[in-house]
């Protein structure tokens, strides 16, 4: 049964609705992440589960409880902001505190808490700092642990790593991971970065428009991107328009040579198909039963891989390859084959 | 032979030093001439000695601290309120805040005494209390364009959005909020707001005179018709009491602990 259950939920901001008719199930302990664009409509419904935002229509549920009545203070939540939004006035330790302070917990317990939480988030010395002493990262952490502190029923993390330099993103993505799998905390992770919804995620929610347009796993979303716009918003993508040749037995043509695709597709005469650049393989390979010719006219070295655009089929096609001291890199203007394998290619539908 | 405009910034900067300190140093000389044929601080002697000068002193201080705490009370909650959530109003807000500046003291005191006489529904003028709160109002209404732009100055340093919504969603309620985060956040600006009150309040004239209390603007008036140098030593004074009020603003923004950093 869903621990946090979201239905028909709508949001309009005068005449301009921001989400539409939203559903969503989370599992207790589960970590999904909303992915989209900017304007999807991702923290309009993060913020109307944290109580910012009254929705206009719809239900959330937190164990079986409507929340939508309740102010933010009486929803039991705990969250994390972009900006950190550590409290300037007081010490690490102090900010950690606050809530429980707010909650009227004894002092003792209140301390004791504020160790463990230091401690969970690697800061085990630092309680005395004020803010402004802190990197941005251990100010991240430091927001973190204010919100787990106060043993809330759902964490909210509203791109909280957006601010930080590439580096410290990536480390404390996985720290933000690790800690939500300890304490088996349910969490709402709203990012527009592919890469951290993808890494960190039991699920991901794509939206677009204010609509969920695919709700999976990573490997779903990314493998079988349910629209067009899944497909390239998640990763990058190579589109080709196919000849279809027998659409009822899945045959389609690129660039004259025959394949069968597994996936179904309308009758028409053409069909939009893509294929993730690792599905794309310089020169053949076993187990990739077409091959096309191809013009290599860039080549990105990226250190253990090396992204090759080459044109193939009419269009420009992006590719990765692992980087082997033994074999260095196609020249750019030469020519070569690709190979590719029918069952990795995505239908795309409109 | 052309000067560089170093050279003219620096008779600019000499010129108007010359502008604002020959009158104060004349003044201050003339205080000092109290005594024939000599310079002494009998002037100042005697104004720090007459019984008079400390009780309305004092009055004017009282009225000043509570004219504070008031001012304190109504513009904090309202500035914060406008910022969080009537951005939009906010241009209509700075517009009444800055009437006292537009509307002359003594329009402002003949509506209080109109509204508040002693036949009206609220007499406050009826008794010596109710008259110090009426005075301890027009003090507030006089303070507020300096005090609601200090606080809305401190407000604007802090992103006011999102360490309220912090706070909520760690169970903070809005009495919290604004006495635990928002009020120390803002303090230096409150401070500021603070001294300029004070500095207002010792020098009124207008409403003390027209309310009839005994306060410290009223007596250098009294003094300036009847003494000779004591009101320039009262002046002098006067002004102390102003740049020591400066004096503390900075000094309050220079040890507020937790802003170090950000300046």
């Amino acid at each position: 049964m869903a621990f946090l259950t979201i239905s028909h939920l709508e949001k309009s901001f005068g005449t301009t609705r921001v989400v539409k008719d939203f559903d969503l199930d989370i599992a207790k302990g589960e970590f999904v992440s909303l992915l989209g664009p900017s304007g999807c409509g991702k923290t309009t419904v993060l913020r109307m589960v944290a109580g910012f935002e009254t929705p206009s229509q719809g239900a959330i549920r937190i164990d079986g409880k409507d929340v939508v009545g309740l102010r933010p203070n009486q929803r039991n939540i705990g969250m994390v902001f972009q900006a950190y939004a550590l409290f300037p006035n007081l010490t690490v330790a102090q900010n950690v505190a606050f809530g429980m302070k707010v909650k009227g917990l004894p002092k003792a317990e209140i301390d004791a808490r504020v160790t463990e939480m230091l401690g969970l988030i690697g800061l085990p010395t630092l309680g005395d700092r004020f803010p402004f002493q802190l990197s941005g990262g251990q100010q991240q952490r430091v927001a973190l642990a204010r919100a787990l502190a106060v043993k809330p029923q759902v964490l909210l993390l509203d791109e909280p790593l957006s601010a930080l330099d590439a580096k410290i993103r990536v480390s404390l993505r996985s720290e933000i991971r690790e800690i939500q799998r300890r304490l088996g905390i349910t969490t709402i992770f709203v990012t527009h970065d592919q890469e951290e919804a993808l890494s960190m995620s039991d699920r991901i929610v794509v939206m677009n428009g204010g609509i969920a347009e695919q709700v999976g796993t990573p490997f779903e979303v990314y493998n079988r991107p349910a629209t067009k716009f899944v497909a390239n918003f998640v990763g990058t993508l190579n589109t080709f328009d196919a000849k279809v040749e027998n659409a009822s037995e899945g045959r389609i043509s690129l660039d004259g040579v025959a394949m069968t695709l597994l996936a179904p597709f309308r009758d028409a005469p053409h069909v939009a198909i893509a294929l993730r650049p690792e599905a794309v393989h310089l020169g053949r390979a076993e187990g990739r039963e077409v091959v096309l010719p191809a013009m290599i006219e860039d080549v990105h070295f990226m250190g253990s891989v090396i992204r090759v655009r080459a044109r193939v089929a009419g269009a420009s096609v992006a590719l990765d390859t692992f980087n082997r001291a033994d074999s260095p890199p196609p020249a750019v203007g030469s020519t070569a084959e690709v190979s590719l394998s029918a069952r990795d290619v995505i239908v795309l539908h409109a | 032979m052309i000067r560089s405009p170093r050279f003219w910034s620096w008779v600019a900067f000499g010129g108007g030093l010359l502008y604002f300190f020959i009158p104060l140093i004349g003044m201050f000389e003339f205080s000092l001439r109290a005594r024939r044929g000599e310079y002494s601080f009998q002037a100042y002697t005697n104004v720090l000695s007459d019984p008079q000068f400390h009780q309305t002193f004092v009055y004017s201080a009282i009225m000043a601290l509570f004219t504070i705490v008031f001012g304190v009370l109504i513009v904090t909650p309202t500035a914060f309120w406008v910022r969080l959530k009537l951005p939009r109003l906010r241009p209509i807000v700075e517009f009444i805040t800055l009437l006292p500046l537009v509307i002359p003291p003594i329009v402002i005191v003949f509506g209080y005494i109109r509204l508040y006489n002693t036949s009206s529904w609220l007499p406050l003028t009826g008794s010596a209390f109710g008259t110090d709160i009426l005075l301890m109002f027009g003090y507030a209404t006089l303070a507020l364009p300096y005090m609601y732009r200090a606080i809305d100055t401190g407000l604007r340093s802090i992103d006011v959005g999102t360490l309220t919504e912090a706070a909520q969603s760690l169970g903070a309620g809005w009495f919290t909020i604004i006495t635990r985060l928002i009020l120390p956040n803002v303090l230096v600006a409150v401070l500021s707001g603070a001294f300029l009150t004070f500095a207002i309040v010792i020098g009124e004239y207008v409403f003390a005179a027209l309310l009839n209390r005994p306060a410290f603007g009223p007596y250098m008036v009294w003094m300036g018709g009847n003494k000779a140098y004591e009101p320039a030593a009262l002046a002098v004074l006067a002004f102390a009491i102003t740049w020591a009020c400066m004096a503390l603003i900075q000094l309050a923004t220079r040890f507020s602990k937790h802003t170090r950093a950000q300046r």
